[in-house]
This record gives C-alpha cells, sequence and structure tokens, in this order.
C-alpha cells in the first residue's frame, strides 16, 4: 500500500509539473503571475534544480501544510482542515441514506414481489446511472428550495451548532448523490439474498426450529450483505473523489469538494495538485481498510 | 433371379433414401453471433433505446442543417436585442431584465425552438452542435480506451512475466485514482499550456485533450476484466495447439486471442461511450474540460445552473439529452450483453 501512496505522490507530481507544456512556476503563479512571484515560486519549489529535487520540494509543502495559493493568498492545509467537515456530513450520510433504501428495496424485491418489481428496480438503477449527479442536484434545488421553498436553498450548518438545520440543509444534497446508488445497490441485495436463501445454513437455520424472522434478520441479511459492503466501500471512496465535487458546488456546502471545484475554475494549481494527492491517499486508504473489514466480516474467511 | 437378399435390396434402396434424406435435413449450424443477433433482436426495449441512440447521433449530423435552414443563425451569434413576431406578438429574445427567452417551438418559425440563453444565443442550435462535441469526444475517447485497454490486456495477460507485473501494478495505481479526480487533474494541468507529445503540440483549447484525458482514465476498467479473460483463454488447447504449429507470441495473441475477446469488446463499448460522454459532462461543468465557447451538454448545463432561477430551460434542456443519449446507451448495452452472454448474472456495474 505505501509503494501505491507514493507512485500516487509521483504521478500526481507529474501530472502537474511534468507533463503540461510550459513553465510550471508560472502556471503555479495563477492570477498573481508577477515576474517577482514566479521567480520566488522558481527558487521555493526548485524549479532550476533538478527534477527529484523539485520532486521532494513540492511533498515537503504538501506535507508541511506550507503550500500557499498564490491567486488567493491563503494557506491550503487550513482551507482543507476547514473544509472536510460538510464533506464527511455528505458522504457518509448519503452513503448510509442509499444503502438503507437500497436494503429495504432490495429486501422486498427478494422476498415478495416478482417480475415487475425487478424491472422496477433494473429501471431505477438504469436511470440513476445515466443522470450527472450535478444536474439532478440543481433541478431538485430549484425546484424544491427555490420554488417550493420546503427545503433551503443551498449553504451549510454545522452540525454541532445547530443539528436540525444541519440534516435540513444536507436532505436535498444527499437525496441527489443517493439517486445514483440506489438502484443499482437494491439489485445487489436482492441478487446476494436470493443467493443466500438458497445457501445450505438457512435450512440449518429454518430446521432449527428458527422463526422466519429471526433468520431472515440474523442470518440471512447479515450473510447477503457482505459482498455488498465491501463494494459499498469502494463507492463511498468514488463518492468523495468525485460525487462530492459537484454536488458540494452545486449546493453551496463549501467543502473540500466545492474548494477543489472553484480551484479547478480559476485555474488555481496549489490546491488541485493537494486535494488531488489527499482525496487519491484517502481512497487508497480506505479501500484497504475495507478488504480488511471484509475479510474481517466473513467468517469463512476470518476462521479459515 | 426372382428374389433378391433383402438385404442388397435395402442396401441399395436404403442407401440412395438415406443420402436423399440426408441431403434435405443436412443441419446448417449458427454461429454464436447469429445467435446473438436474434436474442437481441427479440429484446424489443433494448433494439428501441439503440435506434434512439442512432436517432440522436443523426439529429447531432444534422446541425449545421438545423442552423442554416431552420433557425438561420450559428452557436454564437448573438440576438440580444432581437424581437420575434410571432401572430400578433412581439416577444423580446432577452427581455429588458435580461430574462431569455423559453421554448417557442415552432412559433416563432424554427428560430429559438427551445428558447434562448443569456446571451441570445438559440439554444436548440447550440444543443444540436453540442450534441456533435459530446458525441465526438464519448466516441473518440471510447475507441482510445478500447485500443489501449486490448492492448494491455494482451500483453499483460498473454506474455505474464514482468511485462504483466509492471502493467497489473500500474493499474492498480490508476485504479486507485478516482476517475473524476484523475480527470479533473489532468484538466486543470492541460488546459493552461496545452500538451507537447514529441513533435505534437496541442494547444489548451483543443478538442482532443479531452479526448486523450476521457480516453485514457477510462483504460483501467476496461483492461482488469478483459486480461482475466485472457489469463483463463491463455490455458486452452487452441493456444496449446496454435503454440505447437509454431506461431509466435504476437501473432497468438492478435489472430487468436483477440477473436474470443471480441464479444467482450462488443459488450463493453456502448458502457465506455455512455461513461465517456458523462465524464465530459462532469469536467466541463468544472471547467476542466471543453473550454467555451465550445459547446457541449456539460458546459451548457455549467452555465444554465448560474442561471436557474431566471431561466430554467437553460438547464433541462441540455441535462434531458444527456442523460435520454447516456440512458440509450446503457439500455442498449444491457441487452447487447443479454444477447451475447445471458447467463451471466446481470449486473449493472461501472464498466
Amino acid at each position: 500500500m505505501i509503494a501505491v501512496l507514493f507512485a500516487i505522490s509521483v504521478i500526481t507530481f507529474a501530472i502537474f509539473n511534468v507533463i503540461p507544456n510550459g513553465d510550471p512556476a508560472f502556471r503555479l503563479a495563477g492570477h498573481s503571475a508577477t515576474p517577482a512571484t514566479i521567480a520566488t515560486i522558481r527558487h521555493e519549489w526548485g524549479f532550476d534544480k533538478p527534477v527529484y529535487v523539485q520532486y521532494e520540494k513540492t511533498m515537503e509543502k504538501i506535507f508541511n501544510g506550507t503550500l500557499i495559493s498564490y491567486s488567493t493568498q491563503t494557506n491550503v492545509d487550513t482551507e482543507i482542515r476547514h473544509d472536510i467537515w460538510p464533506t464527511i456530513s455528505l458522504a457518509v450520510g448519503a452513503a448510509l441514506l442509499w444503502m438503507f433504501f437500497a436494503i429495504c428495496l432490495g429486501m422486498y424485491s427478494a422476498l415478495k414481489a416478482g417480475k415487475i418489481s425487478d424491472r422496477f428496480l433494473t429501471a431505477l438503477a438504469l436511470v440513476g446511472i445515466s443522470m450527472p449527479v450535478f444536474w439532478v442536484g440543481a433541478l431538485l434545488s430549484y425546484y424544491l428550495g427555490f420554488k417550493a421553498g420546503i427545503f433551503p436553498n443551498g449553504g451549510y450548518t454545522s452540525l454541532t451548532s445547530n443539528p436540525v438545520q444541519w440534516a435540513w440543509h444536507l436532505i436535498l444534497p444527499w437525496t441527489a448523490l443517493s439517486i445514483l446508488f440506489i438502484g443499482v445497490y437494491s439489485r445487489l441485495v436482492r441478487s446476494s439474498i436470493l443467493d443466500t436463501i438458497n445457501e445450505d445454513f438457512v435450512r440449518t437455520a429454518r430446521s432449527k426450529g428458527l422463526g422466519q424472522r429471526q433468520v431472515l434478520l440474523k442470518h440471512v441479511l447479515r450473510n447477503s450483505l457482505i459482498p455488498v459492503i465491501s463494494l459499498w466501500g469502494l463507492d463511498f471512496g468514488a463518492i468523495i473523489g468525485g460525487g462530492a465535487i459537484v454536488t458540494e458546488s452545486v449546493f453551496n456546502l463549501g467543502g473540500v469538494g466545492q474548494y477543489a471545484a472553484n480551484s479547478i475554475q480559476s485555474l488555481d494549481v496549489p490546491p488541485v495538485m493537494a486535494l488531488t494527492i489527499f482525496i487519491a491517499f484517502f481512497v487508497v486508504l480506505f479501500n484497504t481498510i475495507v478488504d480488511i473489514m471484509y475479510a474481517w466480516l466473513d467468517p469463512r474467511i476470518r476462521l479459515s | 433371379m426372382a428374389i433378391e437378399p433383402a438385404s442388397e435390396l435395402s442396401s441399395v434402396e436404403g442407401a440412395t433414401g438415406f443420402e436423399a434424406a440426408a441431403e434435405r435435413e443436412h443441419a446448417v449450424g449458427i454461429g454464436p453471433w447469429r445467435l446473438a443477433g436474434r436474442r437481441l433482436r427479440r429484446n424489443k426495449v433494448a433494439l428501441a433505446f439503440g435506434v434512439l441512440f442512432l436517432l440522436l447521433v443523426g439529429l447531432a449530423l444534422a446541425a449545421p442543417l438545423w442552423a442554416k435552414d431552420v433557425a438561420h443563425t450559428t452557436t454564437s451569434a448573438n440576438h440580444l436585442t432581437e424581437i420575434l413576431h410571432e401572430g400578433n406578438k412581439q416577444v423580446y429574445v432577452v427581455s429588458l431584465s435580461g430574462v431569455p427567452v423559453g421554448p417557442q417551438w415552432f412559433a416563432a418559425g424554427g428560430k429559438f425552438f427551445l428558447g434562448a440563453d443569456d446571451n441570445g444565443r438559440d439554444v436548440m442550435v447550440r444543443l444540436l452542435y453540442g450534441a456533435r462535441t459530446s458525441l465526438e469526444i464519448g466516441i473518440a475517447a471510447a475507441l482510445i480506451t478500447t485500443v489501449l485497454a486490448v492492448v494491455v490486456a494482451l500483453f499483460a495477460g498473454y506474455l505474464r512475466g514482468i511485462t504483466d507485473t509492471v502493467l497489473s501494478r500500474i493499474m492498480d495505481i490508476m485504479w486507485a485514482f478516482p476517475v473524476v479526480i484523475l480527470g479533473v487533474a489532468l484538466g486543470t494541468a492541460l488546459s493552461i499550456g496545452g500538451l507537447k507529445v514529441g513533435p505534437v503540440t496541442l494547444q489548451s483549447g483543443s478538442i482532443a485533450i479531452p479526448i486523450l484525458i476521457i480516453g485514457f482514465v477510462y483504460v483501467v476498467y476496461m483492461a482488469r476484466p478483459l486480461r482475466g479473460q485472457v489469463l483463463s483463454m491463455r490455458e486452452k488447447e487452441f493456444i496449446e495447439a496454435a503454440r505447437a504449429q509454431g506461431m509466435g507470441s504476437f501473432r497468438i495473441m492478435f489472430t487468436e486471442i483477440l477473436p474470443n475477446l471480441a464479444s467482450t469488446i462488443v459488450v463493453f463499448f456502448p458502457l465506455a461511450i455512455a461513461n465517456a460522454i458523462l465524464l465530459e459532462a462532469y469536467l466541463s461543468f468544472l471547467g476542466a474540460g471543453v473550454q467555451p465557447p465550445t459547446p457541449s451538454w456539460g458546459e451548457m448545463i455549467s452555465e444554465g445552473i448560474d442561471r436557474i432561477t431566471t431561466a430554467p430551460h437553460l438547464t433541462i434542456v441540455p441535462g434531458l439529452m444527456l442523460v435520454l443519449t447516456v440512458l440509450a446507451l446503457n439500455i442498449f448495452g444491457e441487452g447487447v450483453r443479454d444477447a451475447l452472454d445471458p447467463r451471466s448474472k446481470v449486473r449493472i456495474s461501472d464498466n
């Protein structure tokens, strides 16, 4: 894993400072590109020195928290620390929401209904993955927030200052993000449940005399969720990496994603560089945790 | 003699009889592609959406026709101060308070069919030209992804050894990079200075840059499953036979293994286009993809969202087109997958 993290840092460095055409110092300076600034940058980042020195200096800046955005004259690290909370609120909330609905829909479809519910879930899944999140978010915000006035028009209230407002402001963004995944995951849950129900241990549980509900909740659901959970973890990482960026921008949540989006718009390179590394790091770490958790959750692997 | 041995009689009769019968019943073998075609034809929904996609492509190709003959304008001509005469009404293209007019349908004779944006530009014209951009990028990027993925999968899967180790490690690392972040990083970095590869320089506004970025970013998602298939095919007898015949590695890879990958590639391709179009929308929305004034759906949605309170049609229209196109590709892709491999567990994944 360390190797992967190292490689990511090298790739990020390459993307921003090596691959593109043109003077990297000029690129970094962004909008405040005076000759003095460019000269300072060139000295601080080591662009007059060999590539590996540049890499070293770049990583130093990013991880020491001394990276500044020349366009806005702010410290990137401070910004990120401040902006991380809306992002976490958004991602965790959306992930739990879609999982909850996916389990409900998936269970219902697996146990009760027949072809119609399957078709419905398939349609829901296909439509879900065909819609860009920012479009859905914008329409939700416009129709339910601006016109109908049911929900606030964007913005973020921190959890600690006002939990109700915090949730109220986040309901629409959560919905927008979840729509993508509800369809796909309910089908996953459904097929996983259908597989598990035919397994031997379920038959054993029933023949032991356990009630239907107990069998369902304790044995079937738990086991059928194991493969789904690992995919869920991967998609959670993907949300942080992508869905969150656009959703935060549309709903003006002021999170890490919006910071990234604004920096991209204004072509402010230092924050984009730092965020690329941090988000990629987070995804890798998170995926590793999910792998470990998966191995631990599945008793067959744990006991072997 | 009057009585012939029965066997001789029947053998003469029989021989002719059997031959004739055999000729009548000569079985025509139906290859797997034919079978798949039949299954696909029975899937009316998938076919319908496939046709829908082709219609959308047709519309995109007809963009210049519409612009010239129906709307009499271009993508960038702004009619800010123009007044439309519809029946006996006078409608401002962009009202005095800056609100652009909504869809006119045919009220103004084809002009501003879907309304105007606040620069006075014709939304329908921009939409159709945006369709061209988005579809161009989508299809070109999907082609790049497919070609690169196939090459990587073949080399890594068949040659194994160091090639495989190196390529697989690289794939693992790329896999860890979320698609949007990678695309955004590349898009931002390359949009300032452009890209220089050897003698070829790509200007920062060139459409080739998003195509390359999007094409590159999705390679891993296609290469991994393909490599898995190559790995399993490698052990089969027909490869052993080819090797025994003295075929070199390259020949085996491209003449024996590649045709067997064809069905997987055919399934993945529409999905690759769909994902490419979506990623282009995300990148253009964030400003790291197609640069204005070139119209693309993502860019139009981005502009529309900024003005959604006064002119919602600017967001709804390009978004609907995008969703329809991507949905059509996804449904058709599922149909193709069902037709080619009905035994596979029906699932929708991001690749």
